[in-house]
């Protein structure tokens, strides 16, 4: 796995994967659920975020949205990322995801598929697309911890 | 004027002259010549210098009116089109419209030709309604004769639409909307940069342009008003430079237009950056830059109908700009792809969100050309499109 993810081709394929077949790409609007309504500044994408989370456990992640391949893949890939991950953890990925975007060191293994977007950090005007749903869920876990408190 | 610039290690081929255009030399050493040579204010030229800035200033309002067929007095140097098309909204419009009072639009105006309407209407109580287009944003006479009527106050209208480029009948709408008592405002952002402008022809009340839109500096417009129009608005920004005299006891006299509406200090610059830019336009001749375009169209849209792998919203569009999708990829995608192929265009809704409710869709790929694009930029934006596949717009990041 570990090498497969080094080849370009397989990276682009992951892509290319995420975007024609989305993954948990439907919101439940249902009870229990935070939702985060996300509007790019490029002004095309829009995406919708929902995160059900209890007792510290992001139990489930859906997304809907008109967006690029990017922001839809990278979005994709999250949502099966975090998922069943505690909160801490769930920071940790993002935290390691951005590190990534801004082409800064981070650690691979946490990221896994995410790993295929490690070039958006050269295309700074594709950096917006890879974070609108990575963001979404970020204020979705701010907003968790608050309810908590 | 593009000699020389590469992107992506590519000869740029830049085909977003709708959004803003590139600048000859002579615009450039205007700009140049203000700061090395007069760099001054306006308006008080007691020392050598700050006179020739005045003269340079002022000598552009001559330019203008000669390029639109006006008077100067009916010049007023704005910050672009927005700041004119406001300029009219807040200065007539909120002044003189009362509730129940019909502002026409339609949905294929930028953003910069509806927020302000919008907000004039919520003020005062006025109503929007719109002329329907065509599936291809086309207006027909029928559709303009069915949205007049003597409700209609003002009527603000692209005279060339900045998606679909489609030139809109603006001499038929001056026509009827002057019949009813109601004032036309014609959005020339996208229409003054490519053909000749004649406002007294046309009849329009106000016309509003930007100057970097046709190879002038940023921060450069033109309100264009009717002068009995201009002398009943109400200035945006008072401030310096407008006004004749005031007093502590709040006695404000102002001066007369359009001096009214330039208050603070200019962008003098771009207004003499403007000033070259015309007079480039003008020595090129507006009549060639459009056969020019209109032979660039044609060429444009031909080549694209052989493409099957590309969806053309505005196939019978009248100008140098095609609305386009790349079949299965989203626009921005596309759009990135096309400049790694060293072809700048524009991709999303262009500031015109309500002409989903027209074509059908919320975002497109623009690309709009100028008097110095040729035909092998077409060729290579064909080119482009060709390879436009899914896999070659992700493998941009690899
Ligand atoms: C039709 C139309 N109107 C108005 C504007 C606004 O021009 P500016 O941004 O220069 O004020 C534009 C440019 O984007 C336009 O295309």
């Amino acid at each position: 796995m570990a090498d497969l993810l080094k080849d370009p081709m397989v990276l682009r394929e992951i892509i290319m994967d995420h975007y024609e077949y989305p993954r948990h790409h439907a919101l439940t609007n249902g009870h229990g659920y935070l939702r985060a309504h996300m509007a790019s500044e490029s002004c095309i994408d829009d995406i919708q975020v929902e995160a059900k989370i209890e007792d510290g456990i992001v139990r489930d992640v859906n997304f809907e949205g008109v967006a690029c391949t990017i922001s839809t893949a990278s979005t994709s890939i999250m949502t099966e990322l975090v998922r069943d991950k505690t909160v801490e953890e769930a920071r940790e990925i993002m935290k390691n995801y951005f590190a990534m975007i801004n082409g800064d060191p981070y650690d691979e293994d946490l990221l896994e598929e995410a790993v295929a977007f490690a070039g958006v950090s050269k295309q700074a005007n594709r950096i917006k697309c890879a974070t609108i749903g990575w963001h979404g869920l970020e204020k979705l876990l701010a907003e968790s911890e608050k309810k908590d408190d | 004027m593009l000699q020389g610039i590469t992107m992506n290690g590519k000869p740029l081929v830049y085909l977003d002259n709708g959004a803003t255009t590139f600048k000859p030399q002579p615009v450039i050493d205007a700009v140049n010549y203000f700061y090395n040579n007069i760099n001054s204010n306006i308006h008080r030229g007691d020392y050598e210098i700050a006179f020739k800035a005045d003269q340079a200033y002022d000598h552009c309002r001559k330019t203008v009116a000669e390029f639109i067929n006006c008077d100067e007095r009916e010049v007023v140097f704005t910050y672009g089109a927005t700041s004119a098309l406001n300029t009219v909204a807040y200065g007539y419009a909120r002044k003189n419209l009362k509730e129940g009072d019909v502002i026409l639009l339609t949905r294929a105006e930028h953003a910069s030709n509806a927020l302000p309407w919008f907000r004039v209407a919520e003020e005062t109580g006025a109503k929007i309604e719109y002329i329907e287009l065509t599936p291809t944003g086309k207006m027909t006479l029928w559709n303009l004769r069915k949205a007049i009527h003597e409700g209609v106050r003002i009527v603000a209208i692209a005279a060339v639409t900045n998606v679909l480029g489609v030139k809109t009948p603006v001499r038929e709408i001056c026509r009827m909307a002057h019949k009813v008592g109601a004032v036309v405002m014609v959005d020339g952002a996208q229409s003054v940069p490519h053909t000749r402008t004649d406002v007294k022809d046309m009849d329009c009340d106000f016309l509003a342009f930007s100057g970097h839109k046709m190879c002038g500096p940023g921060g450069t417009g033109i309100l264009y008003g009717k002068y009995e129009l201009l002398e009943k608005m109400d200035p945006m920004l008072l401030g310096g430079g407008a006004n004749a005299r005031f007093d502590s006891k709040q006695n404000v006299i102002l001066k007369e237009a359009p001096i009214m509406f330039e208050a603070g200090t200019p962008n003098i610059e771009g207004v003499l950056g403007l000033d070259a830019a015309i007079q480039y336009l003008m020595k090129l001749g507006m009549d060639n830059i459009e056969s020019h375009e209109q032979e660039l169209r044609d060429y444009l849209f031909a080549e694209l109908a052989k493409l099957d792998n590309v969806t053309v919203y505005n196939p019978d569009g009248d100008s140098a700009i095609a609305a386009i999708n790349v079949k299965g990829v989203f626009s921005q995608d596309a759009a990135c792809y096309l400049a790694s192929q060293g072809v700048a265009v524009r991709s999303g809704n262009h500031c015109a969100k309500m002409l989903v409710d027209v074509i059908g869709t919320n975002d497109t790929i623009r690309c709009s050309m100028y008097f110095y694009n040729d035909k092998a930029d077409v060729d290579a934006l064909i080119r482009a499109l060709r390879t436009c596949t899914l896999e070659n717009c992700v493998g941009v990041f690899f």
